[in-house]
């Protein structure tokens, strides 16, 4: 059985534009197989524009790791589009993942691409026909347990690779609304781009002061850290071709460098996961593998 | 504004009763579920089974109305021939169109019921043009419901770039979130939107007095807390007080409800097919009064969009039906993002 492939997501935060080229110096280097670039929240953020991704993918391009560019989840203005054309038509140097079926409408018998988790894709009917219109490879909704995936995967066609979200914050709901200019009391268009002050987004808590959500622009994450690293088995026997490490602020790279240990067998997984307690930016969660709430811990590996 | 140019009013019933009060105060089509999670208003004691849906068809037919079936929810591998018989029944009972989101699903009805008119939901969150003609192409829709995200100039964008007739909403409670795009009640309770058709589920919702107020909690989770003098409203995750940073307050959205009446000729003008209201969960007595008022604006708006005023009657009427909230203009008005 062939161990799973190992992906870098879209960074979900703003972060200042040397900060990011830095960050992804340092993944070239990692023992990741595929990087996921761009910007997938909010079209106001410009430290790095459309171009600047695609020049960044031009410079990882070198380091023998796959590179996919990703469309934005939410697509409100005719410049919006305009961007989104940027990146189908790069000349199917680089794979696209497509985040709303106008970027699948772009792509479709054209280039291969991959099917996003945004796209809703719960089923093998919709799957097989993202397959047919050219997706290489589907990433399952965070949403989706461990048993319905199983479901999906008995129809999906051979050729077809899946990629599950192992590891990071779940990005949960988009919205119209910017959650950090409201903090601010500032109009989205008008919001100062103040999510650049925070490396991993502003934590909100419950009025008992426990950790709940993390607010990051237009887009509400979890802030329990979604991690199946107990679940590795379970992923190789799903035949789940690439496992997902979405970036935080903060020791990805140990991250990463522990799941690829527990991947080639060097750790286990418990040693793996006691290893990342410090290293997570707050408690795990898995309760959606296991077809519980979110936010719930089921498995002890 | 010509009066000859149909805008169509969209009115909800989560049963009979409603429909027909819909359909008696004038609306020109009314939508429904299956009462399962089917669609998005799985709520107990709600919707139709296939006798009722049958029988709203017919009277709905006589009257001159539509009525569009909601099978807007995304069924799973292991469900899928569920979603699929839905559409059978839809289909079979008499529906005039189909509301849906899932691909897979749009698919086998496009397959299997070529006649059948299609649109696409607002559950399928798409937003601008290519997105909407992709499920043109691919399933011939007919209409897309628009996601509430989006400001009239880039409404008036869409419809000029798309021949898929654009429905919007124009009255109702008003979700924050993209729809389709928010798992915020699956990751609290398990409960999807996406997949369950329900948000913050009763079952997962415990109120309990304490020294510190009224506090509502959400399968464990405190979403608010409420002083004696002050309005609790239903639990579910956008409409909580949270800490953030120090401050409390509603994090994602202060309590109000959509109302667009003001919009409305900016609504026609832009070329909208239909204006819909949302609230299948909603009484017969609130579907009737919101449908009786959207007809009397509709109309006057259709005979002469330039001269259109909104009437205080209409707007004291609509405020009475959203018991005390506040109004707003939503996404179409772009200080409110």
């Amino acid at each position: 059985m062939n161990s799973p492939r190992l992906s870098l997501g879209p960074l979900q935060y703003y972060w200042p534009r040397a900060r990011v080229l830095a960050f992804y110096e340092e993944m070239a280097r990692l023992p990741l197989d595929v990087i996921y670039l761009g910007e997938t929240v909010c079209s106001r953020r410009h430290e790095l524009r459309t171009r600047d991704w695609i020049a960044l993918a031009d410079d990882l391009a070198s380091s023998g790791k796959q590179i996919v560019l990703c469309t934005q989840v939410l697509l409100e203005t005719e410049s919006d589009v305009k961007a989104l054309r940027q990146l189908t038509e790069n000349d199917g140097h680089f794979l696209v993942e497509a985040n709303d079926m106008g970027a699948v409408r772009l792509l479709q018998n054209r280039v291969p691409f991959v099917a996003g988790a945004s796209l809703n894709l719960f089923n093998g009917e919709s799957v097989r026909f993202l397959a047919q219109l050219g997706a290489l490879r589907w990433v399952v909704a965070p949403e989706i347990s461990a048993d319905e995936l199983a479901a999906v995967q008995a129809q999906r066609p051979a050729d077809l690779q899946t990629e599950v979200f192992a590891y990071g914050r779940l990005p949960l709901a988009y919205s119209a609304r910017c959650f950090t200019a409201r903090h601010f009391r500032l109009q989205k268009d008008l919001c100062e781009f103040r999510c650049i002050e925070f490396d991993d987004g502003m934590r909100l808590r419950t009025r008992e002061g426990d950790p709940f959500l993390v607010l990051n622009g237009i887009q509400t994450q979890s802030d329990r850290v979604m991690n199946l690293i107990g679940e590795l088995d379970a992923l190789q026997a799903l035949h789940i071709d690439v496992l997902r490490i979405s970036p935080q602020s903060q020791h990805t790279p140990q991250i990463v460098e522990l799941y690829r240990s527990a991947l080639d067998g060097r750790l286990t997984a418990s040693d793996a996961l006691e290893e990342m307690r410090e290293l997570m930016p707050s408690e795990r969660c898995d309760g959606f593998w296991h077809g519980k709430p979110g936010l719930m811990v089921e498995a002890t590996p | 504004m010509s009066a000859s140019r149909k805008v169509e009013l969209v009115c909800p019933a989560g049963g009979l009763p409603a429909l027909r009060v819909a359909v008696e105060m004038g609306a020109d089509c009314v939508y429904v579920g299956f009462r399962d999670q089917t669609n998005a208003r799985n709520f107990a004691g709600l919707n139709f089974d296939d006798k009722a849906l049958r029988e709203g068809v017919e009277y709905a037919h006589r009257f001159g109305a539509q009525v569009f079936v909601a099978l807007n929810t995304y069924p799973q591998s292991a469900n899928w021939a569920h979603w699929a018989r839905a559409v059978d029944r839809a289909s079979e009972a008499g529906a005039d169109a189909l509301i849906m989101a899932d691909a897979g699903l749009m698919a086998y009805a496009a397959r299997t019921h070529p006649s059948l008119r299609l649109h696409l939901s607002v559950q399928g969150s798409a937003t601008n043009h290519e997105a909407i003609n992709f499920y043109y192409e691919h399933f011939g829709i007919r209409r897309a419901v628009l996601p509430r995200v989006l400001a009239l100039p880039q409404i008036r964008h869409v419809i000029a770039s798309t021949p898929v007739q654009i429905e919007v909403f124009a009255f109702g409670g008003l979700c924050v979130m993209v729809e389709g795009r928010c798992a915020l009640s699956a990751y609290a309770t398990g409960v999807s939107p996406n997949c369950d058709g329900a948000c913050s589920p009763a079952k997962a919702v415990r109120w309990e007095q304490t020294p510190r107020g009224m506090e509502v909690r959400l399968n464990e989770v405190l979403i608010d807390r409420f002083g004696a003098e002050e309005r609790a409203g239903y639990p579910t995750v956008c409409k909580g007080r949270f800490e953030v940073d120090q401050k409390t307050y509603y994090a994602f959205e202060d309590p109000a409800s959509l109302n667009a009446l003001e919009l409305l000729p900016e609504l026609v003008r832009a070329g909208v097919s239909a204006v819909k209201i949302e609230g299948r969960q909603r009484s017969p007595a609130y579907v009737a009064e919101v449908t009786r008022v959207w007809r009397q604006a509709l109309d006057a708006c259709l005979a002469d969009a330039d001269g259109f005023r909104v009437q205080s009657a209409w707007m004291s009427a609509l405020s009475r039906l959203s018991e005390g909230q506040c109004h707003t203009l939503g996404a179409y008005d772009r200080p409110w993002k």
